[in-house]
């Protein structure tokens, strides 16, 4: 129900909302202010927020010591690939889940949610020791696979929800007019799905980018994406702040990006079906 | 060609029996209504012919080939749908070629029978909007036009009206019953509404709980109803149904009259009784008569003219010629 807000009203709610909002943004930009500092600047104390000698240099140092586009490039192989193969396998589960629904339908969506509870960690080992056998440790494809199984149980939640709110009868109106199975799929259903789907596949690239405990555990040199980039910068022998935050920086920039030019996107599908 | 016929069709869902073992035949170019009260099955019964659910035992043949396994897409039957089930994301044009596209029709056909069905339905101007621009009438009209095109062996209607409003669902009714004239296809047509079956009807099959309870034309089933249930279903208002002592004199256990064969007087009469609600419809008023001591309300139809008041006294006379008679079973005696 809407309720008319008084102007003080109104005013307090705004200003909780931005702190809110700001608190939640600050690491970022903190993290982005310090990469612009020196590294003297970036531990100085009392910390320094805005008046400072702006500084490109940690970028370029960073750039020399390691070639980001390497790991840019892998982040996008892995994050893309995981995400467009995790959608392959779930459109058709999430059919099954929303229009032939069975007794257990509910439970084996349930159970595959309930992986995601369980400690990655418990499982780092057993992983390890299969990916060694089967020759995919820091590969680009055993990273895809196992981001892919790891977001896919999110995946298939979602399209559920999607397809769900999609109304059967006009399935059964392509059934009648000929359509079979994979042409209901392809020219019915995922046409109507596609804001859906179109959230899935961003929140999962998100997902996939960021996911740092298996990027970092199961690969070495060759496929390591951003995550592996920023973690290298984080060293034994001490942390060189500035640098870190430039790495940190060049690491979330183009999925930030992404998540700003899609945002009304992402909201629109995270609230799908939730309001009518 | 579209015969259809239902051998001893059975439907179960778990341990309920929908569709108790069910014997039926769908001429070739009939219009058969399946009417009654919701929950009796005749939804059921459609989707089982069209193949949407799966007959759990028994047989459906169309034109004497078994299709009891054969998919709903392999069957050759259209189906028209309570809310239309248009392609949200497709243009008018795309939505009623998708049939075509799917059975691989030439495109210059295509565009053809398009513009043949468009023309036919009104809907030239409206080709290349999206459903969602659309009206309900017109959103019927493209779900209609999407099945014609098909040209197909039957087509399936699943109370394609209960979305309009009363002027359109008039107006409709009256094009189905053109395009059938035009047609001469097979047409099942799945209605709660008895007005609908009664007017548009070749055939109308009256269904409860599973059962059929009668099959036959419009007037059979008003002349002879078989037994209280279609007595009471088929007509509007309803037959007036009593029981006790005015029907043991007919020897039967309840008498049914209809409303328009029932005379209404202010001097007298067989049965006595006050007014209560008047509904005056112009035309014709119905009176709803109470303290007859036969029923708690007898409905009789007159003449608009007839301008009888609240609480008037009233005196009621059946035509004897047109008095139902049923037994202890609600069976109807000859």
């Amino acid at each position: 129900m809407a309720r008319a807000a008084s102007p003080r009203r109104k005013a307090i709610t705004t200003l909780a909302a931005w702190s809110v909002g700001l608190l939640i943004f600050f690491p970022i930009l903190w993290t982005m202010l310090t990469s612009f500092k020196t590294e003297a600047t970036a531990i100085a104390d009392p910390p320094v927020f805005l008046f400072f000698d702006w500084t490109l240099e940690n970028y370029s140092v960073v750039q020399e010591r390691s070639d980001y586009m390497r790991f840019l490039w892998n982040s996008i192989i892995i994050a893309g690939g995981s995400t467009i193969l995790g959608i392959i396998v779930a459109v058709p589960a999430a059919w099954a889940m929303a229009f032939v629904p069975g007794r257990r339908t509910k439970d084996i969506l349930l159970w595959m949610l309930s992986t995601k509870m369980l400690p990655a960690v418990g499982v780092l080992y057993p992983m390890y020791l299969i990916f060694i056998q089967m020759g995919l440790l820091d590969t680009r494809i055993g990273l895809t696979i196992v981001l892919m199984l790891v977001n896919l149980p999110i995946i298939v939640w979602m399209l559920y929800t999607y397809f769900k709110e999609i109304p059967g009868e006009i399935l059964e109106a392509a059934r009648m007019d000929g359509a079979t199975l994979k042409e209901e799929i392809l020219y019915v259903l995922t046409p109507m799905a596609i804001p859906g789907i179109a959230s899935t596949l961003l929140l999962n690239v998100i997902l996939a980018w960021n996911e740092a405990f298996w990027t970092l555990n199961l690969t070495a040199a060759k496929a390591a994406p951003l995550t592996a980039f920023i973690a290298s910068y984080s060293s034994p022998e001490g942390l060189f702040y500035a640098k870190l935050s430039a790495a940190s920086t060049m690491a979330i920039a183009p999925i930030l990006i992404l998540g700003w030019f899609s945002q009304k996107q992402l909201v629109r599908g995270l609230t799908f079906g939730a309001v009518k | 060609m579209g015969r259809i016929t239902l051998d001893k069709v059975v439907k179960r869902f778990g341990d309920v029996e929908v569709i108790p073992p069910l014997d039926l035949t769908i001429e070739d170019g009939e219009f058969t209504v399946f009417v009654g009260p919701s929950g009796c099955g005749k939804s059921t019964l459609l989707r089982l012919i069209a193949g949407l659910e799966d007959v759990t035992d028994g047989q459906i043949r169309i034109d004497g080939n078994d299709a009891t396994d054969i998919p709903p897409a392999k069957r050759g039957l259209a189906m028209v749908f309570q809310s239309y089930a248009l392609y949200p994301h497709m243009s008018v044009r795309k939505n009623i070629a998708f049939p075509m596209r799917m059975a691989g029709i030439p495109e210059d056909e295509q565009k053809r029978r398009i513009d043949a069905a468009a023309k036919a339905l009104n809907l030239t101007d409206y080709l290349e909007r999206r459903p969602g621009q659309l009206s309900g009438g017109q959103r019927q009209r493209v779900a209609i036009g999407r099945a014609i095109v098909r040209e197909p062996a039957a087509f399936l209607f699943d109370e394609p009206l209960s979305n309009l409003d009363a002027a359109l669902r008039v107006g409709m009714r009256m094009e189905i019953s053109e395009l059938h004239a035009k047609l001469k296809t097979t047409m099942i047509y799945v209605t709660h509404d008895q007005v609908e079956a009664m007017t548009m009807a070749d055939k109308i099959v009256v269904l409860r709980a599973g059962y059929v309870e009668q099959v036959g034309s419009p007037l059979e089933l008003y002349r002879a109803p078989r037994n209280v249930f279609v007595a009471g279903f088929i007509g509007s208002p309803k037959m007036n149904l009593i029981d006790g002592a005015e029907a043991a004199k007919h020897d039967c256990k309840t008498i049914g009259v209809r409303p328009e064969h029932i005379a209404i007087s202010d001097s007298d009469g067989q049965w006595t009784g006050r007014v209560g609600v008047s509904e005056h419809l112009g035309s014709d008023t119905f009176f709803h008569i109470h303290d007859t001591g036969l029923a708690e309300t007898i409905t009789v139809r007159a003449d608009g003219e007839v301008g009888f008041r609240h609480g008037d006294t009233v005196y009621l006379t059946p035509r004897e010629d047109s008095i139902h008679r049923f037994d202890e079973q609600g069976l109807r005696i000859a």
